[in-house]
């Protein structure tokens, strides 16, 4: 699979003109936003019934890259949508390393992610974790109860690996930490929406493009705009100044309520949304 | 009332003594040895960071703690007298001794960590508190300190325990707080902090998390610990009146471990041993190992994959899968030990302390009871602390229904 070749980022500075290698994510995804490509990233729930066909119908519809969850039993980011996901999958028997298995089977031309929470890492140990990413082929890992200050071991043994560590930027952040941020960043800046957990909103939040504006202005990392982006027409508002967004609750409850191809279906319309123009 | 006074003068005093013992400090990175820390989202670092330095200037500030002092006094009614269990410790053939944090006001020893956080959340211009609460006692205590200081309060509870400890939940209404029940997971304490913390990253601008215990991210553990090291700098002065000396074994249980580590802190740098009694299904330190949830690195019970698993006790106050980071630092240099006891051994040592001294106590405390009543043989002759750290009014209609069945 091509997910598994594996480039070593080793010390990613801050200058992508020095002699790097990025991984597989922030390539693609440089590459495809200097082409004025906008970046879309769906959110399945790994092991909920279908995700794997979720996540195949998304990547057809247009998605460049699928992040996965690995359900956790506390995942204190996620709202009610992601959080029922989440439980049914660990009710259905779930665990990292059947998710992780049932990720080889995938069989998809993007790059993959996981979304996961630390304690799973942690639990496994920092070094068997990453290595376990990279042999299913997965390129990228988001923990979003792993702050800055506590990523030191993570970042390492993912680095070591050769998986990318996505950091997220929050709004609550004063100037002076978004530089830390976005320098310990690997793959893209996951620039989180507004003040809560994820869930579906009725209107983009002020602080999405704020926040977006900020990082766009220090970095040339691709920035991705997720958490409470919440259909196609907020996903079009947050890529006039962000590079992508991701999709979450919203491409869950399509799961929940419609199966595999009511997500490739939303995906198609998110796509054609952010592409207009 | 001279009394009163010279035993909060000793109380500062101790208090003073203790606040330059740097052992009891946690690490520039909120860590007791290897556990504790930050583990939370990035929207919320600030606000840890925040509530770190706000606390840090408050508790070095003179008025900050008069303040709290003469709330402590006047209103919660501290300090807290000791009682000697003259029956029960002729009967178990030890001096047992309780500290009486369950005649506090609203009955238990949460009130003094619930008025310093509430003094410090105005002091930042915060005008919510949002708490988690098991048993109903912290989210009891919480509503109480947001209607003296004229906070909103919203209270996350287990819908188990909502049915539970539905008087908890009204008289938390009566107080003005909203009471929200919370259906995922287990239902439990758990799950309350879970959608407590949910709450909080989205109304972190004007809302203060009031964590009901030694646990959560950096600096709660610490800070809590602090308003409750009162408990213990009180008894220590308390036991030199009473026995003369320090006692043997002090003596609490632990769910988060508040209670606990509140009256250890006026004991560490004595020979006492310590002794934290966990429910047999909730013991974190001695079936549980190190791992991170809601904030911290703990000892933690989960499963082969790190899954948190579910507590299962007979007091809604300790079922909880984790402890707070400072007893597993305590339990790994070995300077504190935590047995279990089970349900069964918890009713007995309930109606035991009912039936030999008329006093009944909170479940929770039951368990400090059984363990106390089980080791009795092997500690002959010697003197008992115990934290009664909660009245068991609250749980007289369970334990009804309990002994009836």
């Amino acid at each position: 699979m091509s997910g598994a070749t594996v480039d070593h980022p080793g010390d990613l500075t801050a200058d992508p003109g020095s002699v790097v290698t990025l991984g597989r994510i922030e390539r693609e995804f440089r590459a495809a936003r200097d082409a004025g490509r906008k970046l879309l990233v769906p959110y399945i729930t790994g092991g909920y019934p279908g995700w794997q066909d979720a996540v195949r119908a998304a990547v057809a519809a247009g998605a460049d890259a699928v992040e996965i969850g690995i359900p956790f039993s506390d995942p204190v980011m996620d709202g009610p949508i992601i959080q029922q996901a989440s439980q049914a999958a660990l009710d259905a028997g779930a665990t990292p390393v059947s998710v992780l298995h049932e990720v080889r089977g995938l069989d998809v031309h993007v790059p993959l992610a996981v979304m996961t929470y630390y304690n799973l890492v942690h639990h496994a140990g920092e070094t068997r974790f990453a290595s376990s990413l990279a042999e299913a082929g997965i390129s990228g890992c988001i923990l979003p109860d792993l702050p800055l200050e506590e990523s030191g071991p993570w970042c390492a043994a993912a680095d070591a690996a050769g998986i990318e560590t996505i950091m997220l930027a929050a709004p609550t952040a004063p100037d002076e930490r978004l530089p830390l941020i976005v320098e310990r960043c690997r793959g893209f800046v996951y620039s989180v929406g507004l003040l809560g957990v994820t869930g579906e909103r009725s209107a983009l939040a002020a602080t999405a493009t704020a926040l977006a504006g900020r990082l766009t202005a220090i970095t040339d990392k691709p920035v991705l705009v997720g958490v409470g982006v919440s259909d196609a027409p907020q996903a079009y508002e947050a890529t006039r100044v962000a590079d992508g967004v991701i999709q979450g609750a919203s491409v869950v409850r399509r799961l929940i309520e419609g199966g595999p191809d009511a997500v490739g279906d939303y995906i198609a319309e998110v796509r054609a949304a952010i592409d207009a123009d | 009332m001279t009394l009163h006074d010279e035993e909060l003068r000793t109380a500062e005093r101790d208090a003073a003594r203790h606040d330059s013992d740097s052992m009891l400090e946690p690490g520039v990175d909120g860590r007791f040895g290897e556990f504790g820390g930050r583990f939370v989202p990035e929207t919320l670092v600030p606000a840890c960071e925040e509530l770190a330095a706000s606390f840090t200037e408050a508790w070095a500030d003179p008025v900050f703690r008069d303040e709290l002092t003469t709330v402590l006094r006047e209103y919660a009614g501290r300090p807290s007298i000791l009682t000697e269990c003259h029956n029960l410790g002729r009967q178990l053939g030890i001096r047992l001794v309780l500290k009486r944090e369950d005649l506090n006001h609203t009955g238990s020893h949460k009130i003094n960590n619930v008025l310093g956080q509430a003094l410090l959340a105005k002091r930042m211009g915060k005008t919510r508190l949002v708490a988690e609460t098991g048993a109903g006692q912290h989210g009891v205590a919480a509503a109480t300190a947001a209607a003296l200081l004229g906070l909103e309060c919203t209270v996350y509870m287990g819908a188990v325990d909502v049915a539970r400890q539905s008087l908890n939940v009204f008289r938390m209404e009566l107080l003005g707080a909203e009471v929200r029940p919370v259906e995922s997971g287990s239902r439990t304490l758990k799950d309350a902090v879970n959608e407590a913390m949910r709450d909080w990253v989205a109304t972190v601008g004007d809302t203060h998390y009031c964590l009901g215990s030694v646990m959560g991210p950096h600096p709660y553990p610490w800070m809590v610990r602090q308003f409750h090291r009162v408990i213990g700098d009180e008894a220590r002065g308390q036991c030199r009146e009473l026995l003369g000396t320090d006692p043997d074994v002090v003596v609490a249980c632990v769910g988060g471990g508040s209670n606990a580590i509140g009256i250890f802190s006026g004991f560490i740098d004595t020979d006492a041993r310590l002794v934290g009694v966990e429910p047999a299904g909730g013991a974190a330190v001695s079936r549980g190992m190190p791992g991170v949830v809601h904030g911290m690195r703990s000892y933690l019970m989960q499963d082969e994959y790190g899954q948190v698993e579910e507590a299962h006790s007979i007091s809604a106050g300790l079922d909880y899968p984790g402890v707070g980071p400072e007893h597993s630092y305590l339990a790994s240099i070995g300077r504190a030990e935590y047995p279990t006891v089970t349900d069964a051994e918890v009713i007995e040592g309930f109606q035991l302390m009912a039936r030999s001294e008329g006093i009944i106590p909170a479940l929770e405390c039951a368990h400090a009871v059984a363990w106390i009543s089980r080791t009795a043989p092997e500690i002959q002759g010697q003197t008992v602390l115990m934290n009664l750290s909660g009245r068991g009014d609250k749980d007289v209609a369970q334990m009804k229904d309990v002994l009836s069945a």
